[in-house]
């Protein structure tokens, strides 16, 4: 049975498995997903491949307690908008003791499973954050 | 020209059972199982844990350690006995997730719990014969046991990643293989938890096993037990290798470091991978280690290093196998069940 979203996984994959973003040299702006065109600078700015670390600080979050189809087996859990150390903001899920988040706690990255697709389907992976002790 | 470790790294995931906790449930005298296995707790896998992500923060800490570039990695074989798919490698997510691809050779290994070191023995050999600057040799598990068997007591989750190449912080001096068709553990296509031959696992298979190519290793390399600072032998429990050692003539002090076994239970192909990255995160120049693996079916594979002074740069340049084992969330029978997806319909 072919899946419909396997074209899509495979072409975010490589953002998705190691937070490959792009900056724009002349601004300093940094962006994850990764941008093509530095909407700040227009086609003055000069885009390159920027790896991100995946430190950060947690900006806000919230507690899913009623999950979209196909997370069920994962609730509670945190997804949270983190500020990353080179200076942009990634919205990504915080796993490991939920009662301890809080905003300003420090993360880093950890690579798990995202979903599953049933089954029978694709295992999807991607990284996730931790609370730093 | 010295090849061996260049880069190692572990990990275990954090949620931890007590065998005190798997007797309560079964109404079983938990005494007379810690007494038997010596194992206290077990590691268990988070819900969005499996082989892969296991494979992956181990193999991110051992390119750590190395220091080298991703790219420059020619070969990652994963040995295990629970890899996610049954059909598509967990080398390729791997493989992607560190950056080490697309030009190199990715394969899954499987010998029960000895496929890890099998895999250490084809990267050196590919590094030795000149096909590839480095390679990647993981052993990670994520066991299953069937509830109420004998296995729940220690059928945990863990693994260790290896870089094998030039300019190690070990060097690998020998290797030795011992294999004979031998039906003690095994698990059939489709079936969710492994079947066992009970009693039959210790002697004819994993004791034989060991034994021999351990002694065969020593003689091919004329060394003797004492010229070793330390040994880590498969660890399915605490007893086994305690008493494979005492038989070869191995001291518990030579133990002691490889025994994580107690606390972290059994984790297959990572058991005595573990074992080593723990005796590595200790060991000094010029100390000896004797590593010897077993997976049921049944084989043994049998390794000599010897530290060398990168080991001063290098055990500190990522976690330890410590800080796995010492960092802890101890859950219940009920959270474990969950967790391991137990329940029907869950
Ligand atoms: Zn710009």
């Amino acid at each position: 049975m072919p899946y419909k979203s396997v074209p899509l996984f495979w072409r975010l994959k490589k953002p998705k498995y190691n937070l490959t973003g792009t900056k724009c040299t002349k601004c300093e702006n940094v962006y994850f997903p990764p941008r093509n065109l530095c909407p700040a600078c227009r086609r003055s700015g000069d885009i390159q491949e920027l790896q991100l670390s995946g430190k950060g600080k947690i900006l806000s979050y919230t507690i899913i307690r009623t999950p979209p189809e196909g997370f069920e087996h994962y609730v509670p859990y945190a997804v949270a908008i983190i500020r990353l150390d080179e200076g942009t903001n990634i919205t990504g899920q915080v796993v490991g003791d939920i009662e301890k988040i809080r905003t300003g706690k420090r993360v880093r990255p950890v690579f798990r499973k995202m979903h599953e697709d049933g089954n029978d389907g694709l295992i999807h992976y991607g990284l996730k954050f931790e609370l730093v002790d | 020209m010295q090849i061996g470790i260049v880069g190692y790294g572990a990990y275990v995931p954090k949620f931890r059972i007590g065998v005190d906790e798997i007797a309560r449930v079964w109404k079983a005298d938990s005494k007379t199982i810690r007494s038997g296995l010596l194992v206290d707790e077990k590691s268990v896998p988070d819900k969005d844990e499996d082989t892969i992500t296991i494979s992956v923060e181990a193999g991110r800490n051992a390119l750590l350690r190395a220091g080298i570039n991703p790219q420059d990695v020619g070969a990652v074989y994963i040995g295990s006995e629970s890899h996610p798919y049954a059909v598509k490698p967990s080398g390729t997510v791997v493989a992607d997730a560190l950056n080490m691809g697309p030009e190199l050779m990715v394969a899954d290994f499987e010998f029960a719990c000895k496929a890890g070191t099998a895999a250490i023995q084809c990267c050196y050999a590919l590094v030795k014969s000149g096909e590839i600057k480095y390679g990647m040799a993981i052993g990670a598990d994520c066991a299953q046991s069937k509830p109420g068997d004998a296995l729940e007591y220690t059928a945990a989750a863990g693994g260790a990643a290896y870089i094998i190449g030039k300019n190690p912080l070990a060097t690998l001096e020998g290797t030795y293989s011992y294999t004979t068709d031998t039906s003690d553990f095994w698990r059939r296509e489709g079936s969710g938890y492994p079947s066992h031959g009970a009693r039959f696992t210790g002697k004819p298979a994993y004791f034989k096993h060991v034994i021999s190519a351990t002694n065969e290793l020593l003689s091919k390399l004329s060394m003797k037990p004492s010229d070793f600072n330390h040994a880590v032998f498969h660890m399915p429990n605490g007893k086994f290798p305690l008493k494979a050692a005492k038989s070869l003539g191995f001291s518990k002090e030579q133990l002691k470091h490889g025994m994580v076994v107690t606390k972290i239970g059994n984790c297959y192909s990572g058991s005595s991978l573990l074992g080593l990255s723990r005796i590595l995160d200790n060991a000094k120049p010029g100390e000896k280690i004797l590593m010897t693996s077993y997976g049921s079916g049944a084989g043994s594979d049998s390794f000599s290093f010897v530290v060398t002074d990168k080991i001063l740069e290098r055990a500190n340049l990522a976690k330890k196998t410590d800080f796995y084992i010492k960092r802890k969330e101890t859950i219940d029978y009920g959270t474990y069940v969950r967790l391991r997806k137990k329940l029907k319909g869950g």
